[in-house]
């Protein structure tokens, strides 16, 4: 209903977006659409210029490169569903990313721009100790998703960059996903989780909306690997993470809930 | 024979492919749209109203309380509502002045720049608190409503004293149609308003005592649900469409955006009840003491009739020798809070089934032989002294218990959850429902229907729309059935206040009962009509005959009171509905134990619909009706802010169920036939309302020992009763 | 922006703002009001349509991305006949108010394309982006694991 009279600029090629991205630094990002448009329609983006990837050859990608997996920026979640070669991590998640509709339109990088804490898919590259690739004219850079997300919707990702792809290394252990929302569909996030642990070695206890950003638990994921008991690793992620009381829940609530997540998983592998 | 069968429903396929003009659908050229600016405080002094500079107005109308014609008031039960704010705002969202222009945005923007100045005044937000202040906001107490109802014998029996409190909260109708009106000037100076509406004589009559003239007729457009939302809301829309199309000198539409849908318009009414029961040691009920506080926000309303609702359905589906309830509905600075399906007696029974299951606790009693101990049989007498005639409760929950037994489906979808730790629960709840208005209610309003001849065809005038209950479907089944005749052969007329009578307004669960009785009536007099002209024969024969002869052919029939009913509005006491329904739910659930979270796996509900008139459109009711309920159970909740406005103001954080909240739906139709409606049936459209939350609750208590008695039972709650236990 | 696409069958072109939601130019420009707006936000699904086959928020997707796109809308579902899904939702009961009815056609129109026998459960997954106040999905279900069942077609 809200008409946006913003300029629109559809890329073909990466190429032409990253030069497109340098003239325009203050243009708003848009790929399928799902956070975007939300934001006009409430009148909270008023932008002039608009940079529509959709439409962007070689970025819905899911291939090999250097012993990772790459996920192009444009994948949707849909694309990540039908995927055999897609992290059953990454698949869960965006399972439960709205429903049918958003899953269509909803993209990875998408998630990952908007930095909404609560974003469904985030914590899964945190657990997965993925690389984010971001390019523009001045070259190619990758940043660990464990420093993207800097405070509130805050990134590592300068005016004349786009995320490219994900790369997710070849990592093992036992991994788990949990979604906590408003209800089995259609839901926004009250608590989000990704672990992953190799028993002895490697720790990941990642959370959303737990915090201003996805966040992982370092206290509590090097507890975890020195064999701490499981009432110390949960003890330690529940004075790390950082809830809020909003409109949806409650920061006890999600704090408890975390908690009892992760024991319940914890207690489920096999020991040793 | 079409009455028990399910004929495809009159508008079905027009809905299903999109040919359906709702409201918003409807753009007469030239119309243009409007946009309301409301209040921002709870409760102020209004000291201006500006356009602010730097804004372009030359093609913006603006409208505020001087410019109306005849009386600022929305009328209903009570005149103290104003169409626009004068003077005074009692409740954020209050609509204060009105804007149109030739596109929303305009409008919207308009709106926006449309500078008010307030001096604010202290405002009230707890009814328990509101109850007899000195701040005044409704008459000498800000009490819309006392009602006091006591019955029966008290015991000297040895008895156990046993007490709770029970509470619920705001809900949100949430038709998926927001509210839509668009208003167009006739040639003769009238206004003909068309609009998403249960109700158009409501509006028709708010309108002209608005306009203080009359010529203006009201016509519903095909509706996207109502629930009681579109009962008396509309009627502010066509009041301020109609404003603004006399300013703008052209058609003007209202159409609310989801977000100040969700502020601005009516809700359930929060309640908090307390009980005291007597009950002997082998758990016969002996005495009732209930205490009802209601908050119906600022303005009346239907405030009145909610709160009798609730106190005629306090007791259950149960008999209590003594009875002595008392209940008070308490004005608010909060926006009002107005009909939703089940209409307080969902609140009431709430709490009566959870204080069922508190005494089974207390006394170490089966919940379930409790209630059977002193479920409704045949000669009870209820709290109004009014004796019921084959009472269903036990025929329901045989019906249920029956569906019940079989297993239930494990396999439920649960995106994003794995290794769960769940724990399954069953819960039984049982209701009644009062059909139809209550007492005498029916008397006052003698809704009419009227049949006319077109052609060999046979067309049905009547006020009663369809919100997606089926009025259009049934109404001719009767009708056809009545008169001997294929079905294609009736149809409704638009439900155009210029042209059908006035049938009373599509509410109370009457609407097939009480005006399908009358379409009934209406075609039994349309063949003596014809006879008396025609002489004898088949309805064919005769409308053959009265098409040749030409002319008008029109009965017009008035609903005949049950001439049994008697009923003291005073004292409460007599006959308080022609008729109930009764209902039994069986809720199967999980509780995930990690986060208090419920998943539905099947409800099973066994309801005495008296005669289903369509299987498939009262099934339709009943499962729509569930959903409803177990949102109300668990999901919805609706957020305020400081000033009474409604935080959560988007269906992204206003909770409904999806289609994988909502579990598998078993549905028992049980037909007790009540003599007094057509061909048996009884009113079903609130009922479905009635026993599911409390349901619900027992079944998470049995999963998880979690004790609930305040709605809803969110996660965060349900987690934090089992962390009390 | 001149946007070209298939809509329902037939080449289209409308010159409009590039952000213009998909919802309104169909509503708006093509007068095809069958989708309808029940939130304007992408979670009531009422305004769902297909592009290129898959079911869509017509209100998040900004106009110029269906450039030389197929747009089905509810008016193209049943156009030249009736589809299954329609045909048994009319049965079954599944249309009662009728406000999510197109919506809730276009999902699971796209399902029985890819499923054409689906379980109750992938019924539910399917719709879970359509809400409806009404029917309390049972008979919505029933009906699109109907649709191709034979009997209702």
């Amino acid at each position: 209903m809200l008409r946006c009279e913003a300029e629109v600029f559809r890329p073909r090629t990466l190429n032409d977006a990253l030069q497109m991205r340098a003239d325009m630094p203050d243009a708003t990002v848009l790929a399928g659409g799902t956070d975007v448009m939300v934001y006009l329609e409430a009148g909270v983006l008023k932008p002039t210029r608009i940079l529509d990837l959709w439409g962007c050859q070689g970025l819905r990608g899911l291939g090999f490169a250097d012993g990772s997996q790459v996920y192009g920026a444009g994948l949707t979640c849909t694309d990540v569903l039908q995927s055999v070669q897609a992290h059953p991590l990454l698949r869960d998640a965006a399972a439960t990313v709205g429903a049918v509709q958003i899953q269509n339109r909803a993209t990875l990088g998408g998630n990952i721009c908007n930095g909404s804490p609560a974003g469904d898919t985030l914590p899964v590259w945190l657990a997965l100790n993925a690389e984010f690739e971001l390019a523009s004219v001045r070259g190619f850079r990758r940043v660990p998703a464990a420093t993207f997300w800097r405070g509130y919707k805050q990134m590592d990702l300068q005016p004349d960059e786009l995320l490219v792809s994900i790369h997710v290394p070849a990592v093992t252990g036992n991994s788990h996903f949990r979604k906590v929302g408003t209800r089995m569909a259609q839901a926004i996030s009250k608590v989000i989780f990704a672990g992953r642990s190799v028993a002895g070695r490697e720790a990941r206890l990642a959370f959303g909306a737990v915090g201003p950003t996805p966040m992982r638990c370092a206290a509590a994921e090097e507890a975890l690997v020195a064999g701490a008991p499981v009432d110390e690793v949960v003890r330690l992620l529940e004075e790390e993470i950082v809830p809020i009381d909003d409109v949806r829940s409650t920061a006890l609530y999600r704090r408890k809930v975390a908690g009892r997540i992760v024991r319940r998983w914890l207690e489920s592998l096999p020991r040793g | 024979m079409v009455i028990g069968t399910s004929p495809p429903r009159r508008d079905g396929m027009d809905k299903l492919t999109g040919r359906s003009l709702y409201a918003d659908d409807l753009r007469p050229s030239g119309v243009w749209y409007g946009a309301t600016v409301r209040s921002s405080r709870a409760h102020a002094r209004i000291l201006g109203v500006r356009r602010a500079e730097g804004f372009d107005w030359s093609n913006v109308v603006l409208v505020t309380a001087d410019d109306i014609p005849g009386l600022n008031v929305v009328s209903l039960m009570t005149d103290d509502q104003p169409v626009l704010a004068d003077g005074i705002v009692r409740h954020v969202t209050e609509p204060i002045a009105l804007v149109a222009a030739p596109t929303r945005e305009h409008a919207l923007a308009a709106a926006q720049h449309v500078v008010v100045e307030y001096e604010d005044l202290p405002a009230l937000f707890d009814p328990l608190a509101a109850e007899g202040h000195e701040l005044r906001i409704f008459g000498e107490d800000n009490v819309f409503k006392r009602i006091r109802i006591e019955h029966g014998v008290r015991t000297d029996a040895t008895a156990h004293l046993i007490r709770g409190r029970y509470t619920t909260g705001l809900q949100e109708q949430l038709y998926i149609e927001p509210q839509s009106m668009l208003a167009e000037l006739r040639a003769d100076g009238g206004i003909t308003l068309t609009g998403s509406m249960q109700c158009p004589y409501y509006i028709d009559r708010a309108v002209k005592r608005m306009l203080g003239h009359d010529r203006v007729n009201v016509a519903q457009a095909v509706t996207g649900g109502g629930f009681g939302g579109k009962e008396e809301y509309p009627s502010i829309l066509a009041c301020h469409a109609t404003l603004l199309a006399i300013a703008a000198r052209r058609p003007v539409k209202i159409t609310y955006r989801r977000d100040e849908d969700l502020r601005a318009t009516t809700k359930r009414h929060p309640a908090v009840i307390d009980l005291v029961t007597m009950v002997t040691a082998r758990g016969q009920l002996l005495e009732l003491h209930g205490r009802v506080w209601m908050d119906g926000g600022a303005y009346h309303t239907l405030s009145t009739v909610v709160l009798s609702r609730a106190m005629l359905h306090l007791q259950g589906p149960y008999r209590w020798p003594y009875a002595s309830l008392h209940g008070t509905v308490v004005a608010t600075h909060t926006p009002p809070n107005g009909a939703f399906r089940g209409f307080g007696a969902p609140q009431a029974q709430w709490a009566m089934e959870r204080h069922m299951d508190r005494i089974a606790r207390h006394m170490r009693l089966d919940p379930l032989v409790l209630r059977r101990e002193n479920l409704f049989v045949h000669g009870d007498v209820s709290v109004t002294g009014q004796t019921l005639q084959n009472p269903g409760a036990f025929a329901v929950l045989e019906a249920a218990e029956r569906a019940a037994a079989a297993p239930v489906n494990p396999k439920r979808v649960r995106p994003g959850v794995v290794g769960a730790e769940m724990r399954s629960g069953r819960g039984l709840a049982l209701a009644w429902h009062g059909c139809g208005f209550t007492g005498n209610g029916e008397a006052k309003i003698r809704g009419k229907v009227a049949l006319e001849l077109r052609g060999r065809d046979v067309a049905v005038l009547s006020s009663s729309t369809d919100i997606g209950q089926g009025t259009e479907t049934i109404f001719p089944m009767i009708v056809a059935q009545t008169l001997g005749i294929d079905m294609e052969r009736v149809f409704n007329t638009a439900h155009d206040t210029g042209l059908v009578p006035d049938s009373g307004p599509t509410v109370a669960s009457r609407t097939a009962m009480v005006v399908g009785g009358t379409c009934e009536k209406a075609a039994q007099r349309l063949l003596r009509h014809l006879r008396e002209l025609h002489g004898e024969g088949d309805f064919d024969a005769l409308a053959a005959r009265a098409e040749a002869a030409g002319g008008l052919v029109r009965v017009e029939e008035t609903y005949e009171v049950n001439t049994n009913v008697e009923w003291n509005p005073d004292t409460y006491q007599g006959d308080a509905y022609p008729c109930y329904g009764w209902s039994c739910v069986i809720v199967d659930l999980r509780v995930d134990l990690d986060t208090g979270e419920v998943l539905y796996d099947r409800v099973v509900t066994a309801t005495d619909v008296g005669k289903a008139l369509s299987p498939v459109l009262a099934a339709g009711q009943i499962e729509g009706g569930t959903l409803q309920a177990l949102g109300w159970a668990t999901q919805e909740e609706v957020v305020l802010d400081k000033q009474g406005c409604m935080r959560n103001d988007r269906l992204t954080n206003y909770i409904i169920p999806t289609a994988l909240d909502g579990p598998e739906m078993i549905t028992e139709l049980v037909e007790i036939p009540y003599e007094g409606g057509p061909f048996g049936a009884k009113g079903i459209g609130e009922i479905p309302m009635d026993a599911p939350a409390a349901a619900v609750a027992q079944a998470i208590e049995a999963a998880c020992g979690a004790v609930l008695d305040s709605l809803p039972m969110t996660p965060e709650r349900v987690f934090a009763a089992m962390e009390a236990r | 922006m001149i946007v070209r696409f298939n809509c329902n069958g037939s080449d289209v072109q409308v010159d409009t703002p590039p952000m213009a939601r998909l919802l309104d130019v169909l509503r708006e420009d093509l007068r095809l009001v069958g989708s309808k707006e029940g939130c304007g936000e992408g979670e009531c699904g009422a305004c769902t349509v297909r592009i290129d086959g898959a079911p869509v928020m017509s209100c998040l997707v900004p106009v110029a991305q269906v450039d030389g796109c197929r747009v089905q809308t509810i008016e193209g579902l049943g156009s030249p006949a009736t589809h299954a899904v329609q045909t048994a939702m009319l049965m079954f009961g599944g249309a009662q108010c009728g406000i999510c009815t197109p919506g809730i056609c276009m999902s699971a129109a796209a399902l029985l394309e890819e499923n054409p026998h689906p379980t109750a459960e992938a019924v539910r997954v399917a719709l879970a982006g359509n809400l409806c106040r009404c029917t309390g999905y049972q008979k919505v279900v029933d009906a699109v694991c109907g649709a191709l069942a034979g009997g209702a077609s």
